[in-house]
Parts: C-alpha cells; sequence; structure tokens
C-alpha cells in the first residue's frame, strides 16, 4: 500500500486536492458553510501533507526527472500520462500546495458567500498547476496550464472588486492567447518527432529559423503568464479585483508557471535561439526592473503597488535565466521560490487592512503602527524582504542574480541593482504612509489588531521568509543538479549538423 | 426476387422509421389528447429498433443494395447510430416544451422521424440521384417543422426564408450534378470516380459542376458566404425545432460530403480542397466576429455554429484522411455540445416564457449550481478549453491542416478562437457573476434532467478520456474510405 503511494506519488498530489475540492462542491450548503470549510481545510491539510515525501525522498545528486510514473493516455497520438519533478518542479510543487492551505485558512471567515464553490476552487486549481509542474507530457501539461485558467476565471469574476469581469475576462482571453500559439508549436513538434514527450524534444534538432519560430510561440504563452514588460497589463488589473485568496495564488504560484515553463520549454527546446534572443530578452527584463519600478512608486493602490512589484520582480528571474550562467539561473529560481512567499504574505497584509476599512488606498491609512502593533511589524519585515534586505529570502535571489549579471556584462549588473534603490523606495514609501505618522482617520483608530488566525498564517510566512533569507542552502542543494544538467544542455547547439548558419 | 428480400434488408433501419412515421400519423387519429404520449414512446421505440437492426447487422465489410445506388459501410452504420441517439435525446429535451405550445401532436415526431429517414438515406447514398433524395426529405420535414407552430409569425417568415434559400441551394446542388453525370456518364459515386480517374474529360465543365455542388453543400452546412438563412432560423423556429436543425442534420451532411467530394471526385482535390480554404477561413471570421454582437442566445449558437462549421472545414480541407477522421470527430463533439446548450435553453424555458436571451442566463449560478456547472462546461468546451471534448475536437483539426501545410491558416484559426472564446466566457460571466433577474424555480422532468446531465458530463469525461471515441473514428473513416 505505501508502496503504491510512493510509486504514484505525484499523482496523488495532484488527485487529491481535486477530489477534495468535488467533495467540498458537493458539501455545498449556503445555510451550512463551517462543513464545507473545515472539509477544505482537512483537504488542504492532506494534500500538502502527500507533497511532503517529495522533499525526504529527493534524490539530491540526481538532475534529471524523478519520481516517475506514466501510462498510455491518448495512443491515436501516442499521448502519455506521464509524470516526474526535478529539483525545479519539486520546490514549486512544494509551494503550491503550501500556498493552498495558507489561502485556506486566510479565506476562513472572509468569504462568506458561496463558500464551498470558492474553497473548491483553490483546492481543484491546487491540484491543476501542480499537474502543469510535473507532467512530462506536452498535452498533459498544456491541458493541466489551460484547465487551471477555468477556476481562477471564477474566483476572480466571482469573489472580485467592483471591475472584475473586465479584469477576469482580460486575464482569461491574454493567457488563451499566449497558449494557443504555444499548442501550434507543440503540434509541429509533435508532426516533426511523432511524439509528445519533452524529453524527445530536447533532442531533437532543428534549424535557426524554425527554432527562433518556436520559441517565439513559446514565449507568447509564457512572457504574458510571468509576466513580462510590455505584455504585463493584464496583471495589475487581475490582481486589483482578485480577492486576497485569488491574488495570493496569482503572485505566488501562476506567474512561476511561466518562469517554470521557460526552464522546462522554451530554453532547452530552441537553445540556440535563446541564445540568439536572448539580448532582447535581457533589454525587456531590464525595463520591467527598472521601469516598471518606477510605475509602483506612484500608485496609489496598495495592492496595484506590489503587483507592479511582482512584475518588477519577475524581470529579474527573466534576467538570471537569460545570461546563462550557473549564479544566474540559480538566482532566478531562489527569486521565485522567495517570490512566492513573500508576494504572498505581502498580498494578506493588504487582505488584513481591507476586510477591516474596506479601501485599498494608501491614503485611506496612516499610522496603523499605532492602533495594530503586532501587524505593523509583520508587515514591515515584509517590506524588508521585498526590497531584499540582507537576511531574508528576498536577499539571496537578487544578490545571485546580480552576481551573475556582473559575469555576463557590468552593465546589465549595473542597471538590475537600481532595484535594489527603487524596490526599497516604493515599498519603503508605502510602509511609511500606511503605518507611521499620526492615526490618520477614525477608521484607523479603531482597527483592532490580529486575530489569531491572521497571526497564523503570517508568521509562519515570516518563519519562511527568514529561514530561506538565513539558510536557503536547502532549497540550493535541490536545484543544484538540476541547474547543472540545464546549463550543459542549453550549451550544446541544436542546429542540424552541416547545416551552420 | 431473392434480390429485393436482401436489398429490404439491407435498408431494414429505414423501412422500420417509415412505417413507424406512418403509424405514428395514424395513431395521432385515434388518440384522445391525453393518452399523446403514446406517440412519444412510439417515437422512441422506433429509434431504439432502428439502432438495434443497424447495429446487430453491422459488418466491417461494405455491402450494396438497389443496384447499387445504397450502400451500408462502417461510415453509414456508425453515423446512423450517433443520429438515433441524438434524435432520441432530442425527443427528450423537447418534451416538455412542445407540450407547453400546442405542438405536442403526431406531426412533430412523424416530421422528425421523415428527417431522421433523410438523414438516414443521405448517410447510406451511393448514387447521386439516392443523395439528393434524402436531403430533400430532411428539408421538407424540417422546412414544415419549423412552420409547425402556425400562429407564430416569426416562426413562418423563419420557414419561409429556409424554404426559399434552401429550395435554390438544391437546386444549385441538382444542377452541379447534372454537370457531373454530364462528364462521367454516371451517377454512381464509385463509378465517377473511376470514370474521372481514366482521365480525358473537360476540366472546365468538371471544375463548373463542383462549384455548384460545393455552392450547394456550403448552404446546406451553413459555411460563409452561403450563412445568412443560419440565424434567422435558427432565431425563429420553436426551440426544440432550433434542436434539431442544428444537431443530428450536420452528422448527415458531413457523411454527404465525404461522399461526394472525397469519395466520388477525389481527383478533384486540389479544386474543392481551394474553395474549402476560403470558405473555412470565412466562416471562422465572421461566425466568431458577429457572435460578439448579438444578444439572443439563439442567434449567438446560430453564429457559433458557423463558426464550428469552419473548424469543421479546416479538418476536411486538408484532404488527407487524416482530416477526414478528426473532421467526423470535430461533428460528433459538435453534436454532443449543441444538444446540451439547447437542452438548457429548453430547460430554462417554461409555459409562455422562452429563455432565448442573454440575459435570461444571469445568475444561473444562484438559480440551481448544477445547471450553471453544466452549461459552463459547454461554453469552454465550444471555447475549445481542455479538459473538455471541444479541445481535442480542435486539436484533432487543427493538427490535421498544420500536418496538411497550412502553418498560417491555422496560427490564424488560433486567433480567431481566442476572439470566439470571449463570447463564450460572455455567457459564464451572465450565469456566474451577475445577480438573478428571474427568480422562478426551474421545472423539468426527471429524465430531461438525467439525459442532460449525462451529456453535458459526457463533454467532460470524453474530454479527459477521448480516446474511444477517436478510435471509433478512426474505425469508421478508414474502413469507409479503403
Amino acid at each position: 500500500m505505501l508502496n503504491y503511494f510512493y510509486h504514484h506519488i505525484l499523482s496523488f498530489t495532484i488527485w487529491l486536492p481535486v477530489l477534495a475540492g468535488i467533495a467540498v462542491l458537493a458539501s455545498a450548503d449556503e445555510n451550512k458553510p463551517n462543513l464545507s470549510r473545515w472539509l477544505a481545510l482537512f483537504g488542504g491539510i492532506i494534500s500538502f501533507l502527500v507533497s511532503i515525501p517529495l522533499y525526504t525522498h529527493f534524490n539530491f545528486t540526481d538532475g534529471g526527472f524523478q519520481f516517475q510514473e506514466g501510462f498510455s493516455w491518448i495512443p491515436a497520438f501516442n499521448i502519455n500520462y506521464h509524470l516526474g519533478a526535478d529539483g525545479l518542479a519539486v520546490p514549486l510543487i512544494l509551494l503550491t500546495s503550501f500556498t493552498t492551505l495558507i489561502v485556506i485558512i486566510s479565506a476562513w471567515e472572509v468569504i462568506q458567500q458561496r463558500v464551498a464553490q470558492y474553497m473548491a476552487c483553490f483546492l481543484i486549481m491546487s491540484g491543476l498547476m501542480i499537474g502543469v509542474f510535473s507532467a512530462l507530457d506536452a498535452i498533459l501539461y498544456y491541458v493541466f496550464w489551460e484547465a487551471m485558467l477555468i477556476p481562477m476565471f471564477l474566483v476572480i469574476g466571482i469573489w472580485g472588486g467592483p471591475n472584475r469581469v473586465y479584469a477576469t475576462v482580460k486575464f482569461f482571453l491574454y493567457t488563451l492567447l499566449g497558449s494557443l500559439l504555444m499548442l501550434v508549436a507543440f503540434i509541429y513538434l509533435y508532426l516533426s518527432t511523432g511524439s509528445f514527450e519533452i524529453t524527445d524534444y530536447y533532442k531533437f534538432a532543428m534549424p535557426l529559423n524554425v527554432q527562433v519560430l518556436i520559441f517565439l510561440a513559446f514565449f507568447a504563452a509564457f512572457a504574458v503568464k510571468i509576466p513580462m514588460w510590455p505584455v504585463h497589463t493584464w496583471l495589475p488589473d487581475a490582481h486589483v479585483e482578485a480577492p486576497t485568496g485569488g491574488s495570493v495564488v496569482l503572485a505566488a504560484i501562476a506567474l512561476k508557471l511561466g518562469g517554470y515553463s521557460f526552464l522546462r520549454f522554451a530554453m532547452p527546446i530552441a537553445p540556440d535561439a535563446a541564445q540568439h534572443l536572448s539580448g532582447y530578452i535581457i533589454a525587456l527584463s531590464l525595463i520591467a526592473i527598472v521601469y516598471i519600478a518606477l510605475v509602483a512608486l506612484v500608485q496609489k493602490d496598495m495592492k496595484k503597488l506590489i503587483a507592479y512589484s511582482s512584475i518588477s520582480h519577475m524581470g529579474f528571474v527573466t534576467l538570471g535565466f537569460f545570461i546563462f550562467n550557473n549564479l544566474g539561473l540559480e538566482g532566478a529560481i531562489v527569486q521565485m521560490i522567495s517570490h512566492g512567499f513573500i508576494s504572498a504574505a505581502m498580498f494578506l497584509c493588504v487582505g488584513v487592512l481591507y476586510d477591516r476599512v474596506h479601501s485599498r488606498q494608501i491614503e485611506s491609512y496612516g499610522g496603523v503602527a499605532n492602533t495594530m502593533p503586532v501587524f505593523a511589524a509583520f508587515a514591515v519585515f515584509f517590506a524588508m524582504g521585498n526590497t531584499g534586505l540582507p537576511g531574508t529570502s528576498g536577499f539571496v535571489g537578487e544578490f545571485m542574480v546580480i552576481l551573475g549579471a556582473i559575469q555576463s556584462n557590468f552593465w546589465y549588473a549595473f542597471l538590475a541593482s537600481f532595484t535594489l534603490i527603487f524596490g526599497a523606495a516604493y515599498t519603503l514609501w508605502m510602509v511609511k504612509r500606511v503605518f507611521y505618522g499620526e492615526v490618520a482617520n477614525e477608521k484607523v483608530a479603531a482597527l483592532k489588531d490580529l486575530n489569531k488566525r491572521e497571526f497564523l498564517i503570517l508568521a509562519i510566512l515570516a518563519t519562511m521568509v527568514l529561514a530561506l533569507g538565513v539558510y536557503p542552502q536547502p532549497l540550493t542543494d535541490m536545484t543544484n543538479a538540476t541547474v547543472v544538467q540545464l546549463l550543459t544542455q542549453l550549451s550544446q547547439s541544436k542546429l542540424p549538423v552541416g547545416l551552420g548558419l | 426476387m431473392e434480390n429485393i428480400r436482401y436489398d429490404l434488408i439491407t435498408a431494414l433501419p429505414e423501412m422500420i422509421i417509415v412505417s413507424m412515421a406512418m403509424l405514428i400519423l395514424l395513431a395521432d387519429l385515434f388518440l384522445k389528447p391525453a393518452n399523446r404520449i403514446a406517440i412519444y414512446v412510439l417515437a422512441q421505440v422506433a429509434l431504439l429498433a432502428a439502432a438495434y437492426f443497424t447495429f446487430s447487422t453491422h459488418v466491417p465489410s461494405v455491402t450494396y443494395a438497389f443496384t447499387g445506388a445504397f450502400v451500408d459501410d462502417a461510415m453509414a452504420d456508425v453515423l446512423k447510430l450517433m443520429i438515433y441517439l441524438g434524435t432520441s435525446v432530442i425527443f427528450v429535451y423537447s418534451r416538455q416544451y412542445i407540450q407547453q405550445r400546442d405542438m405536442f401532436r403526431g406531426e412533430f415526431y412523424a416530421l422528425a422521424l421523415f428527417s431522421v429517414l433523410g438523414m438516414m438515406i443521405m448517410v447510406s447514398g451511393q448514387s447521386l440521384l439516392t443523395l439528393y433524395v434524402g436531403l430533400e426529405l430532411l428539408s421538407l420535414s424540417l422546412y414544415a417543422l419549423v412552420a409547425l407552430d402556425r400562429d407564430n409569425a416569426k416562426a413562418t417568415e423563419a420557414a419561409m426564408k429556409y424554404f426559399v434559400l434552401g429550395a435554390l441551394a438544391s437546386g444549385m446542388l441538382l444542377y452541379g450534378m447534372s454537370m457531373i453525370y454530364g462528364m462521367t456518364g454516371s451517377l454512381n459515386i464509385a463509378e465517377i470516380n473511376t470514370a474521372l480517374m481514366s482521365g480525358a474529360k473537360i476540366h472546365s465543365v468538371l471544375i463548373l459542376g463542383l462549384v455548384f455542388i460545393v455552392s450547394g453543400l456550403a448552404f446546406k452546412l451553413g459555411a460563409v458566404p452561403f450563412q445568412m438563412w443560419v440565424p434567422d432560423v435558427y432565431e425563429g423556429s420553436p426551440t426544440a425545432v432550433t434542436l434539431l436543425i442544428s444537431s443530428v442534420p450536420k452528422l448527415a451532411a458531413f457523411a454527404f460530403v465525404i461522399r461526394l467530394l472525397v469519395l466520388a471526385l477525389p481527383t478533384l482535390a486540389v479544386d474543392w480542397q481551394q474553395m474549402l480554404v476560403i470558405m473555412a477561413v470565412l466562416s471562422i471570421v465572421i461566425g466568431n466576429i458577429t457572435a460578439i454582437a448579438q444578444t439572443n442566445l439563439k442567434r449567438m449558437l446560430a453564429y457559433s455554429t458557423i463558426s464550428h462549421i469552419g473548424f469543421l472545414l479546416y479538418g476536411l480541407m486538408s484532404a488527407t484522411t487524416n482530416g477526414f477522421i478528426f473532421a467526423m470527430f470535430y461533428v460528433v463533439s459538435y453534436v454532443m455540445m449543441t444538444l446540451a446548450g439547447f437542452g438548457i435553453i429548453l430547460l430554462l424555458s417554461r409555459q409562455g416564457f422562452e429563455a432565448d436571451q442573454l440575459d435570461d442566463l444571469k445568475g444561473l449560478n444562484q438559480r440551481s449550481p448544477w445547471h450553471a456547472f453544466l452549461m459552463l462546461i459547454v461554453m469552454f468546451s465550444m471555447a475549445g478549453v481542455p479538459p473538455t471534448l471541444g479541445f481535442y475536437a480542435k486539436f484533432g483539426v487543427l493538427q490535421a491542416a498544420l500536418a496538411a501545410g497550412y502553418l498560417w491558416l491555422v496560427v490564424f484559426a488560433v486567433l480567431m478562437a481566442v476572439i470566439g472564446a470571449f463570447y463564450y466566457l460572455r455567457v459564464i460571466k451572465l450565469m456566474y457573476f451577475d445577480e438573478p433577474v428571474d427568480h422562478h424555480p426551474i421545472e423539468a422532468p426527471w429524465d430531461m434532467r438525467i439525459v442532460l446531465g449525462f451529456n453535458a458530463l459526457a463533454l467532460l469525461v470524453v474530454g479527459i478520456m477521448p480516446e474511444r471515441l477517436m478510435e471509433i473514428c478512426i474505425y469508421t473513416i478508414t474502413s469507409s474510405l479503403s
């Protein structure tokens, strides 16, 4: 029995939350929302526990895919249900199941309408996103990738703010457009190789012009998802309108789907095109880091500010990917995980304020530290993490990427390091206006400090941010072998022999 | 004598349907209105009996009957079974609707069965004339069905429009057929093919004939630029009849296209491919963009049908076995989606109220989460979002078109699919994000609820495990084309 579990551990981590979500839906009863809540919490805890053996049973010296399992799914197209995870996927899977648990707890009292549907959406979405991280078959991956849009579409649309319909439709259509182009690339690769196995694509040699087209098709999907300047505009809208849980999942995990997929598909399948186009992508990343940080500076809405800060941080991730060295790549991965904790925490902090005052505008606040000292302590800590203060997880990733960039080109590093100034400026300025100074109005004066539930989730997140900042080694050990293997893969040209351009 | 017996046995399902249709007409004269439910039962029994004989006499090989004018091959049998099943579902969905509108009479079921007979003959036609007779039988029954609600001015107008334009299309088709006949000297599909293979025909006359045939087909399918009847007829007809027009006849039309273009005129493939390419692209553009502007749900689904036909043509235009297989897969998926979509409209309609405006769906999630969920599946399936059946349907035709070398047309179709997703999302928005305006409880007979549940969930289940349906399509097409 236990043996069966260990052989199908990825399937369990995908399908348990989905089944739990269906069970929660079946329990839906507007008069008894607590039943749905407890059921969802139970499902979330079980799903998280099930994912832990992915860490404890991980082979740290193996850079390839582990925990593989599979069977033939659609033989007519040679499509397989093939799962596996490497040092890149496992941290993201753990992050997903962890974040889902946090979201369920954070929604406990906040969501009063259609509780069962809300909880079910997040549980199902969690399973689907883990599916994205662990699929080794292109169509299986694509199905998970698209299917996760459906619950997110509903979450923003049903429980979102006043302008939610615009935001959620924009989110859906932007992502769909990119993904469909990726689907065309998959079909092309299938017609050329006769397989949908990702690892077969790694070995498939293509001339540069084909590689560039394939790369651009992938780029359309992933650049929208991560998101990169200038296709980022859906993100601030979606974040502002989404309920707190939706923002948390979007920032902590959905953006990482894009980053992960760059490393899983676009770069290893078309390495020469990636090298060829890296200059452009680095330029876009630097624009995101510098320009978007300036945009964040002038935001009046806290959620929007954090959304722009996310885009700026994701610019660091793509920069780290496309400078093609060990430090940059590993730093980018650490940055992804760290951003998962910090952005989740920041959105939860905004959620805490919003639940009490029902405003996300910075100007509605002032002097919150006087009435909510404990909360202010947490918020300032996460803000420091967001600016990349040493000792927090935000520092590790950014520092590694900047070091990597110096190895590649001094000016990349020079421009990228502006983020340390701008990031500090927009984050700390927001903290100053919201938390410090005199108590601004009677609403702030009437604020009550964190309750036990809020304290619990923020404390857990703070621990993670601190732990990863002081001792990132468990994470880097995990990714190390995979990063080394990936870099070898990227450095080998896949141009057909004798066709060099 | 022996021959006749053999012929009749081959066409036994057709015999059953035609006798039952007549029996229903007769029985209707003697039944009291209260006992009319018997007619409904008779119609379902007719379909069941026909299905039994079609299924039990199925052999993988091809049988000809009536001196080669009628064929019984895998495609005929599989499509017929699907037609029975689809029609049976239509009868279940429409019963309450037509009862409430005083259309629950023998005529409805007799005409519906005659249209089924027409479809069966289209599916089994091996001669140009048989095909044509089948098509006319189907069309005439449908014209009459549209006008069945006599006092409804809109329906009468729709019937008139449908009839005039449909007759024009039939004329064009017949004219094209006559030219092919003139060039080849035969009406038989296989003989036409052999005659064309042997060469030395006047190409320009053949092409002229082909243009008329393709135009006629496009009319019946509702492909741009012959689509103008579709929205008006969909909107004007009673919803139960719209359900019939929009769903199963597409299966027969698919067989019709395969028999005419693929089996009779493969030598002209280069020519009809070009025509289909243009129609496919135009259908996707006009269908998807015009659908955005609609406020009437039935009209919106009409334009959505046009765009689906465009995708279907993507499969056909590749002119490969692979393409035909996934064109069939697309048609079958389309029929399943359409049945469920119109099923929901029928479900929400009640005495004196047609749920045919988009706004009638507002807040459905609060009125009935289960039915909103079913409609959600239908809409995502129509938009082609996995894990629903519609995804594999689009995936199949697009890979066939890509394999045939139409890279940029595929990219274009994909962009149009994103535009299409917008109006399907709007339906979901109305159901989930808006507050209900209509608070009537949803009343529907238990059998309709169950069948509708199965129908919509099938889109999800087959979407997760599409292998069986693909195998059926592969089997059908490969054994019929060899």
